[in-house]
């Protein structure tokens, strides 16, 4: 059948600055460019691009740019170009159309909508070159008092009474997202956890296992992923780890599990996630033991009595309509820690039709679950990670003033590895090295450099963030946490507002 | 306990007020008593820490007579006579009130829009279910009960022996207002200026500021404000008056009186140690410091502050972990002194024994019959 399909990206090549020297290739993963030595030229199949732009990074000369293709139907704001690819893509295939990476909608983006506050007068702001500033973040429960033994004679002798939870400390409210095994390359993977342990955070095994060899290096700077296939589970990859999140859903894909084709089965991911060689890796949508809130509490003891109590569990949700309550009621089942995906949340795969349309923003899921954790009396009794759609540090800054204890990045620390969010993650095709198992791509990616610019990405924003911190006036971030009067909302509407708690800027 | 206002979104929570401040404490350590004198000239000698909108002061071992009895001090807006009336009827609802009269002023004293003030000594009257409740609880929960539900009254202080004297002006003129030198002797006086920067002069609005027998007399701007203010609404804490002061109050209240807490504790909460100086620390204190940190994260009170909080035997001044906002502590004989600047107290006691200025985030104690307030000392600037 002939594709009635339009290019996606066009290809220019200026010809003059060409030295066909088939760099672009080598580094092409679709085999779009290729070189006829008749004429001595190269050429390109333009329909099999996908924009990724690795060949025109890597061009010695910088002959190449690719751009949106240009060819356009009658423009048509109901009909467009998207919603028609679309169409002849599935009259073509009659499948479900796949997609990567978060959602690329115009829903609104409420992190440029809210604006912080600075020091001017009344009190001073505080330069962090010349004072510490304190980013060190504790994720965890924590108790509603301290009961403390106080000797009124001898001042220094004080003893805690009370029981405490385990709760695990980072030097940044950044922790890396779930991204497992499998979906991405092992040299990937490796670097999320070189850097983490680097920079003395946390990266997100996601569920496909922690690597044997992997464990006694880098389990005290893993959360382990338990997740509806319970991919490489066992008593001994809970017990490596510094924590333990249940995934119960994803912002990409809110009420959906995932796929791992055959074809990326290693034998060391096969090893990895317990299961034979080359056999598709197939997540359920729920966890089959899990079908109401009282069956989620009696895995998160289960858990815990696994692991001696010793470790906090997260419990992973989507952001969804009534989120808020779902959240309250994950606290009471015995979490540690509440971790929220929104609407913008990433994935190596996913329909696009659930990609696009399930799920609710993050900023204003975190608002509400913040607002109903401490309504309740709840909020100390767990931590919140905010995830999707964090793309700088003004936005950790923001989700950390509406009430998240830290956040998680996965798609900014896919960009720091190089990715260009070209969204063809499923296709196991990434010419970065970074979504595929393709020896040949995966190579690309050296962990040694990949988690030095990790660990910069994370050192960049945290300077950042000091430097944002000290101009309120704090000097630590916990004094931001739920600090909602260092923020002001512009252009937005009246229930947005309400909804984020935040006044509008000038109120 | 406190009354819950109910907001749609905390969006329509007022914004609070931003003011600075000076402070000035005296405290006798061996309980004897003296006049007022010392307290109003000094704060009259850092005039140019207030801007006349707002002084009080906070007397302890002030009603001798009535020693057992609850004291409130309780001002009518307006001289609103309906507010009284209601008050009243209130009060011999849950109260048997032992006496009460006006609280004798200066005519002479032209103020802006003085409000009727009255002190009624009263016990508690509970009902049969109540009895359980302790009688602290019981006052709390009435004085709150009055601050948000009737218009026109609000309570300036609550304890036993002691009161709170404050209004709109400088403190000096609310002194001779209320003709505080000559009437009045009292073993602590704390006095408090203020300069807001964004709100009237509303006497309730002024410092100190007070629960039972707490009193909290505030100079800064907590940038931690909104993280705080959240933090205690968890323990049924709303903030009624949007001032940093009310958030620093409630949290004494919260981790002194309710959760009993030693100052020196709770010194570590509001003002912590760097995280740089906690790592060095021996085993023990490390572990201390870091659960204190971790768990009453939200508590921390950052940005400027210097604090004087009293309450019977005690008075301590605390400044913010970096020392934002100046603390000078002095000593002579029996009296300890504590003020927002050292020329406040030079000025009432020019042949001081001992002068110290504290480091950010270490108590100064002074407590009855001890000498805790030269621990401080050691580790001054």
């Amino acid at each position: 059948m002939y594709s009635y399909l339009l290019p996606e990206f066009a290809i220019e090549r200026n010809e003059e600055r060409c030295i066909r020297c088939r760099v672009c290739e080598r580094q092409c993963a679709t085999d779009v460019h290729y070189y006829d030595a008749e004429p001595d030229k190269m050429f390109f199949h333009e329909e099999a691009c996908v924009g990724c732009q690795r060949c025109a990074v890597f061009c010695p000369t910088n002959a190449l740019f690719i751009r949106p293709h240009p060819a356009e139907y009658r423009p048509n704001s109901s009909w467009n170009r998207e919603k028609l690819q679309d169409l002849k893509k599935q009259a073509e295939t009659g499948g479900v159309i796949l997609t990567g990476s978060g959602n690329d909608k115009p829903y609104r983006i409420y992190w440029d909508h809210l604006v912080l506050n600075a020091s001017q007068v009344t009190n001073p702001s505080i330069d962090p070159l010349r004072e510490p500033m304190e980013l060190k973040t504790f994720l965890g429960r924590k108790p509603n008092t301290l009961e403390i033994e106080f000797n009124e004679l001898n001042g220094s002798e004080v003893k805690i009474k009370s029981e405490l939870y385990p709760n695990v400390s980072i030097t940044t409210p950044i922790v890396f997202s779930a991204m497992s095994y499998g979906a991405i390359s092992y040299q990937a993977y490796k670097s999320l956890a070189m850097a983490a342990k680097k920079f003395g955070t946390l990266f997100n095994t996601g569920e496909g296992g922690l690597p044997l060899n992997m464990r006694k290096e880098y389990g005290s700077s893993a959360i382990v992923q338990c997740a509806s296939g319970r991919f490489g589970v066992d008593p001994e990859y809970l017990n490596a780890a510094c924590a333990i999140e249940i995934k119960i859903g994803q912002g990409a894909k809110p009420g959906i599990g995932g796929h791992l084709p055959g074809e990326k089965v290693s034998e060391n991911i096969a090893v990895t996630r317990m299961i034979p060689q080359g056999t598709d890796a197939l997540s359920p949508a729920p966890q089959h033991d899990i079908y109401s809130i009282e069956d989620l509490s009696m895995l998160i003891y289960a858990l815990k009595e696994a692991t001696n109590y010793e470790k906090p569990v997260s419990v992973k949700i989507a952001a969804v309509h009534n989120v808020a309550a779902i959240a309250s009621g994950i606290v009471r089942a015995g979490a540690d820690i509440v971790a929220i995906d929104g609407l913008r949340g990433g994935t190596g795969a996913a329909p696009k039709a659930i990609r696009d349309n399930v799920g609710i923003p993050l900023e204003l899921a975190l608002a509400a679950v913040d607002k109903r954790l401490r309504e309740e009396g709840i909020r100390n009794k767990c931590s919140i990670l905010a995830a999707g759609g964090i793309r700088c540090s003004a936005d950790v800054m923001k989700a950390i003033a509406l009430g998240a204890d830290a956040v998680y990045i996965g798609t900014a620390a896919l960009v720091a590895m190089g990715c260009t969010l070209c969204q063809k993650c499923y296709t196991g095709k990434c010419t970065w090295g970074i979504c595929t198992q393709d020896p040949y791509l995966s190579k690309r990616l050296n962990p040694e450099i990949t988690s030095q610019r990790l660990a910069n990405l994370l050192r960049g924003w945290s300077h950042e963030i000091k430097e944002m911190l000290g101009g309120m006036g704090i000097n630590a971030i916990e004094s931001l946490r739920g600090n909602r009067e260092h923020l002001r909302g512009v252009e937005l509407a009246e229930w947005e507002l309400d909804v984020l708690g935040v006044k509008g800027a000038g109120e | 306990m406190l009354m819950k206002k109910n907001y749609r979104s905390e969006r329509h929570v007022p914004a609070k007020d931003i003011e600075a401040c000076g402070l000035f404490g005296v405290m006798n350590i061996r309980g004897q008593k003296f006049g007022a004198l010392m307290a109003i000239e000094a704060i009259k000698n850092i005039k140019v820490r207030g801007n006349g909108l707002g002084g009080g002061f906070a007397v302890y071992g002030l009603y001798p007579d009535y020693k057992d009895y609850y004291a409130l001090h309780i001002m009518f807006q307006n001289k609103d006579i309906k507010a009284k009336e209601k008050t009243e009827d209130f009060l011999g609802e849950h109260f048997e009130i032992i006496f009460d009269e006006e609280i004798p002023t200066n005519p002479q004293v032209s103020l802006f829009c003085p409000p009727l003030v009255r002190r009624y000594f009263v016990a508690p009257k509970k009902g049969e279910a109540e009895q359980a409740i302790p009688d602290d609880e019981y006052v709390t929960s009435r004085v709150m009960y009055i601050n948000t539900n009737i218009e026109d009254a609000y309570v300036f202080s609550s304890g036993k022996d002691m009161g709170v004297f404050k209004g709109v002006g400088f403190p000096e003129e609310i002194a001779a207002y209320f003709m505080l030198d000559g009437l009045y002797e009292g073993y602590i006086w704390t006095v408090h200026s203020r300069f807001p920067t964004n709100t009237p002069g509303w006497w309730g609005g002024a410092h100190p500021f007070s629960i039972l027998d707490w009193t909290v007399v505030h100079n800064g701007e907590i940038s931690s404000y909104g993280t705080n203010r959240r933090f205690l609404e968890m323990y049924d804490y709303y903030c009624t008056l949007h001032t940093d002061t009310e958030v620093m109050a409630y949290a004494v209240d919260l981790l002194m009186r309710r959760q009993g807490l030693p100052i020196e504790i709770v010194a570590k909460i509001f003002a912590p140690s760097m995280w740089d100086i906690i790592e060095h620390l021996p085993e023990k204190e490390k572990k201390l410091y870091t659960t204190l940190r971790m768990v009453y994260a939200p508590l921390l009170m950052n940005g400027p502050f210097t604090v004087i909080v009293a309450h019977h035997h005690e008075m301590f001044g605390l400044t913010d972990r970096i020392r934002l906002r100046p603390i000078t502590a002095g000593a002579k004989d029996d009296l300890v002194f504590l003020s927002s600047e050292e020329a406040a107290i030079r000025y009432v006691c020019p042949d001081l024994d001992l002068v110290w200025t504290p480091q950010g985030g270490e108590p100064v104690v002074v407590r009855l019959n001890s000498e805790d307030h030269l621990k401080s000392l050691n580790k001054s600037i």
